[in-house]
């Protein structure tokens, strides 16, 4: 019984704090201690995302399109790369500096360049998304890759397998895991990165209609469609759980996870 | 009649010698103990047996072929199952197989055959995270013989378990040894092991390891608990820790 209580205080826990926020945050807009225009209210954040539904449905396809295959070309990238540098040293030495390197560089630095270089279409787009989602996944990958037991390679390896049933059989599979947590940094990644490109240029996009609403100081449109980014994030991330759950299905019966 | 022997291995790491000209062998159907302390060079003589690593010197004849420096004639167990987490028992089974080249179906259908055989009814679609220890090594127990059916290495299979689940595995193991008749080198540390479940034992000792005696255990038939309380067992226990004494 006790159990119980504990268990249900812990999932409402969340719930209550978020609705903490809310109710202070209506009340300062409410009461007009900050002005309305300034910070408008949950409320009227609401009203504007169902007031512009439709509009931010259209930007939103095409922000995800180029989300999705950035993240898609990235994916294949790093999956490449890390598996490049799993295989031979000497491509570990050196690319691994260049690609530290590329991250080290700020997107919204490089961005400008990719349009000026590509143009307002999809492609420079794409180019940056592919540049920040691939190295979550060639790290994670990497990583999974070495942390395969070595005692079960010797053991495929005393059973005549070769290269690449080793890398099937034990590397791959042992890299799974990994392989999703880095997944799920791209997948939030690719988004942000969407959002930010559109922002330097281009004709439809939730980033566009986020420099369009800036300009015409509508706070409301502003938040709804901060909190319409923020929620495909969550949602995306979600579906990346799930397809975890559905590949790693030997997960589930681990004694003490969840 | 002889099924492997190893003559005159010497294996060096890094310049130094780990083991020196050792001879061992193994008959059909046999079981022998390879009995020494950590660290003697036991695993080594079988890396080298199995082919993982280099010798200096020696050679390894398996049914007359020569497989020195060669993998994937003998099959080898360590103390760690090594069931793979991420796949069924079904499927860590059939590894060897698939390994060899056949179709995922038709080895799960070859090895399907067989659990019953090693008492792992039941268990073909669990992982190995559902398994308890005993039952873990059974099945890891039958990949190695999956694997090969001449000659099987076992490198301490049972020490990582606790007791009352190693008596049982004895038991399990010597009545499935005489079905299968698995030619088995079997690397231990645990005296009493060697003499219940061996033919023959080898001692090793020194630095570099060498093969110090040789023990033949006149059969007791049929092997059970009653043997290992037996005099005769005591007897065979006191001489082999007079000889591991040096």
């Amino acid at each position: 019984m006790t159990r119980k209580l504990q268990s249900t205080i812990n999932k409402i826990s969340p719930v209550l704090a978020i609705a903490a926020i809310l109710i202070i945050w209506e009340s300062l807009s409410f009461t007009g201690i900050v002005p309305k225009y300034m910070l408008p209210s949950p409320l009227d954040v609401v009203s504007a995302f169902i007031k512009d539904f439709p509009l931010l449905m259209m930007h939103a396809q095409t922000t995800l399109t180029e989300a999705f295959l950035g993240m898609a070309a990235g994916t294949v990238l790093g999956f490449v790369i890390a598996v490049l540098m799993d295989r031979f040293h000497l491509f570990y030495k050196s690319v691994y500096p260049i690609i530290v390197l590329t991250q080290t560089v700020p997107t919204v630095a490089i961005a400008p360049l990719l349009v000026l270089w590509m143009g307002y279409g999809i492609l420079p787009k794409i180019t940056l998304i592919v540049i920040i989602t691939f190295f979550p996944v060639t790290v994670s990958l990497l990583e999974g890759f070495r942390s395969a037991d070595p005692d079960a390679l010797n053991l495929l390896k005393a059973m005549g397998a070769n290269g690449l049933q080793c890398f099937t059989h034990i590397k791959l599979p042992s890299a799974l895991g990994q392989f999703f947590s880095g997944l799920k940094i791209s997948v939030s990644y690719s988004v942000v990165g969407a959002v930010v490109s559109e922002w330097l240029g281009g004709f439809a996009g939730l980033g566009v209609y986020m420099t369009r609403v800036r300009k015409s100081y509508s706070f409301d449109k502003m938040f709804a469609v901060i909190f319409f980014i923020s929620l495909i994030s969550l949602i995306l991330m979600l579906l990346v759980s799930y397809v975890r759950k559905a590949a790693m299905p030997w997960e589930k019966s681990e004694k003490g996870q969840n | 009649m002889e099924r492997l022997t190893a003559n005159n291995i010497t294996v060096s790491y890094k310049g130094r010698k780990v083991i020196d000209d050792i001879s061992v062998e193994l008959n059909k159907g046999e079981i022998v103990s390879i009995l020494g302390v950590s660290g003697v060079g036991k695993t080594t003589l079988f890396n080298a047996i199995a082919g993982l690593i280099k010798t200096d010197d020696g050679t390894i004849m398996l049914d007359g072929s020569n497989i020195t420096g060669t993998t994937g004639n003998v099959s080898y167990m360590l103390q760690k199952d090594l069931l793979l987490p991420y796949k069924t028992i079904i499927d860590n089974v059939s590894l060897p197989l698939v390994i060899r080249g056949e179709k995922k179906t038709r080895a799960r259908d070859i090895v399907s055959g067989h659990f019953h055989e090693f008492g792992l009814d039941g268990t073909q679609d669990k992982y190995p995270n559902q398994l308890s220890g005993g039952m873990r090594q059974r099945a890891a127990l039958l990949r190695t013989y999956l694997f090969s059916d001449k000659v099987a290495l076992l490198d301490e299979p049972f020490s990582a378990l606790d007791s009352i689940t190693k008596s049982s595995m004895h038991q399990w193991y010597l009545r499935v040894m005489e079905q299968i008749k698995l030619s088995t080198f079997l690397i231990t540390h645990d005296i009493d092991e060697a003499i219940l479940l061996s033919d023959r034992i080898y001692i090793m000792a020194g630095t570099p390891g060498k093969i110090t005696e040789e023990i033949t255990i006149v059969n007791p038939e049929p092997r059970n608990e009653d043997f290992a309380v037996s005099e005769r067992f005591m007897e065979y226990k006191k001489y082999i820790l007079e000889k591991l004494k040096g």
